[in-house]
């Protein structure tokens, strides 16, 4: 990897390639969003359940494979009470035939099970808690903007705030589109995104402030490329590690967090090739000057002698 | 000097290691199926007697005994057998009777060294463990009644306005029954109680003085009645679990009219199970006069003294639904009030019943809806038949000395617990009706054993990855980075245990994350290292500039990751909040171990000594 750091790569010089690829992933996604809108998993929506009674304890990951072969959405599988009793959730709109329909599948197996009860159950996550979450999430956003803007300068706000909405955009658009199962878990990864997309992209921003305090010239797509250069080693060395962790997640983890592993995967690729492509790249379309972080300066030497 | 640390600085660095270490201990030992006990009220205690005849009942069922510990209002028997489980709270709630609450429970089993220090396990969610599980019905007859009851008075207030005289009001089921001395009164009422009550079917039935106006609640209304009572106790049940402080809960409609509750393990399950099914609820009535006519009056007796009584008046100036915020505290005297905020409607109708009635008295009804299990033989089998019943009781009669606004107190509580509970009910909302605990077990995890092992084991496996990747890319830094890395997860470990938190499956996903930021913390500093050495910087010097120039990425990066998680946490709720605490722990400990311990280790080994090459 050492021969990386010495060869300049010109980033910034493709930037119109890549705001092409960025315009057109965003607007598959939001078409997909307009169009197909969200799977949304038992989280979400609700479903069936089913409590069951067999005679001898049976095993739960084969109840739960066998009802997804038979072509049940989103299988929960959990003793309750002793280990003879087990209910069972699915995303499957209530009618009154789904208990003798799935406890017919699972006499299938062999076993010797009884139907106690199917009812319909709610959604797991409320009105309530959709609301407080999106609300949070955008003063999340408001006052990380003020932060950056106090840190670096607001035309730097701006962009790291379109960098994070284009990721969560576009991680949100492959689910829809794929129609994968998007549940509480996945939201959680879409956190993890935000945070990841937020890191990545201030660590590339630092680089590119003191490239530009340091260097003589007024070439911005120079000095931007010079700091993306240098900084890019570390983002390969950080993206490769993450990406280890989840590659190993998504093939050996098994099917409940298969999703959760896609949501990370797309956001951490998505999330460094935004810190360069959306975040940097826009603050050469918004014109910023060396001016621009000359009053900053001032707080410099507080700033170094912090540790 | 440069990279030396001040012995201060390492000594700092040992003890927060070993507090981690320390308070992470208690994840080693697995929970214990336990049933708790304690008292209806939340006060009286358990004796020592009947924990022995709970001993020997239970010995009698054949159902091992692990160990009982009485604690201040509750006690705790653990079980050796989870399949005993619900055995054992059958029976000693068969024997202890309605004063006691008994729940199942999956109790710590800390050493005691380790709770001396007040260490304990991170509870783990309801999707890696499992938990205590609660069905609860609600009681759409006495949702309907209520209904009908506040329909039916607001109807008589209507006609005394436009002075149309009614003679009683029945009711049955789904309708009212209104009688009247003729028809022409039956009929002018009809006129105007129809325009303002939309929801009922008229019917008018016989002539003179037996003349009645009959009035059916319509399908649809009683249908959307029904959707309503179950939404708005789902919201109250969210808001009461949420004010216990049960991390991530699940709470659930199952059913046309029944509710799922579902706590992960160790928790407080008698105390969550008391406020879950609370019905207690608040009525302010003024006292009747004597001359008020008896078919407005109540007679209802005081809470704490049965045999006293007191004639109240049937109208409800504001019941508890009005409250918009309540807290408890201590009178002059010592004794437990309850401080009540009022909204806007509540607070007017308020200021108006006692700006009026100055001089009169003024009673605080407390309510509760229970219910009674008795077991009968029906053919042959044995059936459990439950019969609700409403309690209400006067816990204080004051004279109004002024007109009251918007927030007032009352009195007249038994204890603190009763006053901080009753708070809690006030401030999370009433029930919209009544509900029942119908079911309650332990429940395996919803993800199963299987993906559970393959889950830990995939992360297991990158993590190995990691270590592997940082230690051919950086070699000796690489081991300081690797130890940096098990020691976060251990301090992590350590600090979730410390508060309390629970761990779920998008709490992995916090964890995953800052274990990859941890990880770039050092990236950072080692590729600055490196860029130090190529610029030609001495040895000494490129580790001390490297240190020095990522740390404004490092925090500047983290702070922003920081300030998202801080909000989450105080906005979001449930899995939300969960990964927010997971994200923000995990983010101050990474900083700790990336910055301070990578340091301190390469201080250690190379600080102050001639070094000729940096193995990184």
């Amino acid at each position: 990897m050492k021969s990386l750091v010495n060869r300049q790569i010109d980033f910034m010089g493709k930037r119109r390639i890549a705001f092409a690829i960025s315009g057109l992933m965003l607007l598959v996604s939001i078409a997909s969003l307009l169009f197909q809108g969200l799977n949304l998993g038992l989280d979400f929506t609700g479903g069936t359940l089913v409590e069951v009674r067999y005679a001898v304890a049976p095993s739960l990951d084969a109840i739960r494979q066998t009802l997804e072969s038979s072509g049940f959405r989103d299988v929960s599988v959990q003793t309750f009470g002793a280990s003879t009793e087990v209910l069972i959730r699915l995303q499957q709109a209530f009618d009154p035939d789904v208990g003798e329909q799935v406890v017919s599948l699972l006499r299938n197996l062999g076993d010797d099970v009884q139907l106690v009860r199917a009812e319909f159950v709610g959604a797991q996550v409320g009105d309530q808690l959709r609301d407080q979450s999106g609300m949070g999430l955008l003063v999340a956003l408001g006052i990380v903007m003020l932060y950056v803007a106090a840190r670096f300068q607001y035309k730097f706000a701006i962009g790291a705030l379109l960098a994070l909405l284009h990721d969560v955009v576009i991680v949100v658009g492959i689910f829809s589109l794929f129609q994968f199962e998007f549940d509480l878990t996945v939201l959680a990864a879409l956190l993890a995104v935000i945070g990841y997309s937020l890191n990545d992209t201030i660590v590339v921003y630092d680089r590119i402030r003191e490239t530009i305090r340091k260097s003589r010239i007024d070439d911005m797509p120079a000095i931007f490329n010079e700091a993306i250069n240098m900084t890019l080693s570390r983002t390969l060395a950080t993206s490769g590690t993450t990406l280890l962790v989840l590659f190993a997640l998504f093939f050996l983890g098994g099917d409940m967090i298969h999703f959760f592993s896609i949501a990370l995967i797309a956001g951490v690729v998505v999330g460094t090739f935004s810190s360069i492509y959306v975040a940097s790249a826009l603050l050469l379309t918004v014109h910023l000057d060396r001016e621009d972080l000359i009053p900053a300066k001032k707080e410099d030497p507080e700033a170094e002698e912090l540790p | 000097m440069l990279n030396r640390y001040p012995l201060w600085k390492y000594l700092l660095i040992l003890v927060v290691l070993l507090a981690g270490l320390v308070y992470s201990l208690p994840n080693l030992f697995p929970e214990d199926p336990a049933v708790q006990i304690s008292s209806e009220r939340g006060d009286a205690t358990i004796d020592a007697r009947q924990l022995e005849r709970i001993r020997t009942s239970l010995g009698e069922a054949g159902i091992d005994i692990q160990a009982v510990e009485e604690q201040p209002s509750s006690a705790l028997i653990r079980l050796s057998d989870a399949d005993d489980q619900l055995r054992a709270r059958d029976r000693i709630s068969d024997m202890l009777g309605d004063e006691y609450v008994v729940a199942l429970n999956l109790a710590e089993s800390t050493p005691a060294w380790l709770q001396s220090l007040s260490a304990s396990p991170m509870t783990l969610g309801l999707d890696l463990r499992g938990g205590v599980h609660f069905l609860l019905e609600v009681d759409m007859d006495a949702a309907l009644e209520q209904r009908l009851e506040v329909n039916a008075s607001a109807m008589r207030e209507q006609l005394r306005g436009e002075r149309i005289r009614y003679r009683d009001t029945e009711i049955e089921e789904r309708t009212i029954s209104m009688a009247f001395a003729n028809a022409e009164d039956r009929d002018e009422a009809r006129s105007l109680i129809a325009r303002e009550f939309p929801d009922f079917d008229y019917q008018s039935v016989g002539e003179d003085r037996g003349a009645r106006l009959v009035m059916t609640m319509s399908d649809q209304a009683v249908q959307e009645l029904q959707d309503y009572a179950i939404n708005q106790n789902l919201t109250t049940l969210r808001n009461r679990v949420n004010e216990l402080g049960v991390a991530e809960p699940l709470v659930q409609r199952q059913g046309p009219d029944r509710i799922v509750v579902e706590l992960p393990g160790v928790q407080d399950t008698t105390e969550a199970k008391r406020i879950v099914g609370a019905t207690a609820n608040l009525e302010f009535r003024l006292e009747a006069r004597p001359d008020t006519p008896e078919n407005e009056t109540e007679t209802i007796p005081f809470r704490n003294s049965p045999n006293r009584t007191a004639e109240l008046m049937r109208d409800v100036i504001i019941t508890g639904d009005s409250v918009s915020n309540a807290n408890h505290s201590f009178d002059e005297n010592g004794r437990p009030q309850v401080n009540i905020d009022l909204d806007g409607t509540g607070g007017t109708l308020m200021n108006r019943a006692t700006r009026t009635n100055i001089g009169r008295n003024m009673a605080v009804v407390y309510i509760e809806h229970k219910t009674r299990d008795t077991t009968v033989t029906v053919d042959g089998e044995e059936v459990v038949e439950r019969e609700p019943y409403t309690e209400r009781g006067i816990i204080s009669l004051a004279t109004i000395q002024s007109a009251l606004g918007n927030s007032f107190r009352i009195t007249g509580l038994d204890s603190p617990t009763e006053a901080a509970e009753l708070a809690l009910l006030l401030r999370s909302g009433s029930l919209a009706a009544p509900i029942y605990f119908v079911q309650e077990r332990t429940i395996g995890p919803s993800l199963g054993a299987e993906n559970i092992e393959r889950g830990v084991m995939s992360v297991q496996i990158g993590l190995l990855l990691v270590v592997l990747f940082m230690l051919v890319r950086y070699k000796v830094f690489g081991v300081f980075a690797n130890i940096a890395l098990a020691l976060n997860v251990t301090l992590l470990i350590a600090a979730m245990s410390l508060l309390g938190a629970t761990l779920t499956l998008p709490g992995i996903a916090g964890i995953v994350l800052t274990l990859g930021m941890a990880v770039d913390a050092n990236v950072l500093i080692f590729e600055r290292i490196r860029e130090e050495l190529r610029t030609g910087l001495s040895v000494q010097q490129a580790i001390s500039a490297g240190y020095e120039r990522a740390f404004t990425s490092i925090i500047d990066a983290n702070i922003t990751t920081l300030l998202v998680a801080v909000i989450l946490f105080s906005i979001g709720t449930g899995p939300v909040k969960g990964f927010a605490v997971t994200l923000s722990l995990g983010i101050l400990t990474s900083l700790f171990t990336a910055l301070m311990v990578t340091r301190a280790m390469v201080n250690l080994t190379y600080g102050g000594k001639p070094v000729k090459k940096l193995w990184i």
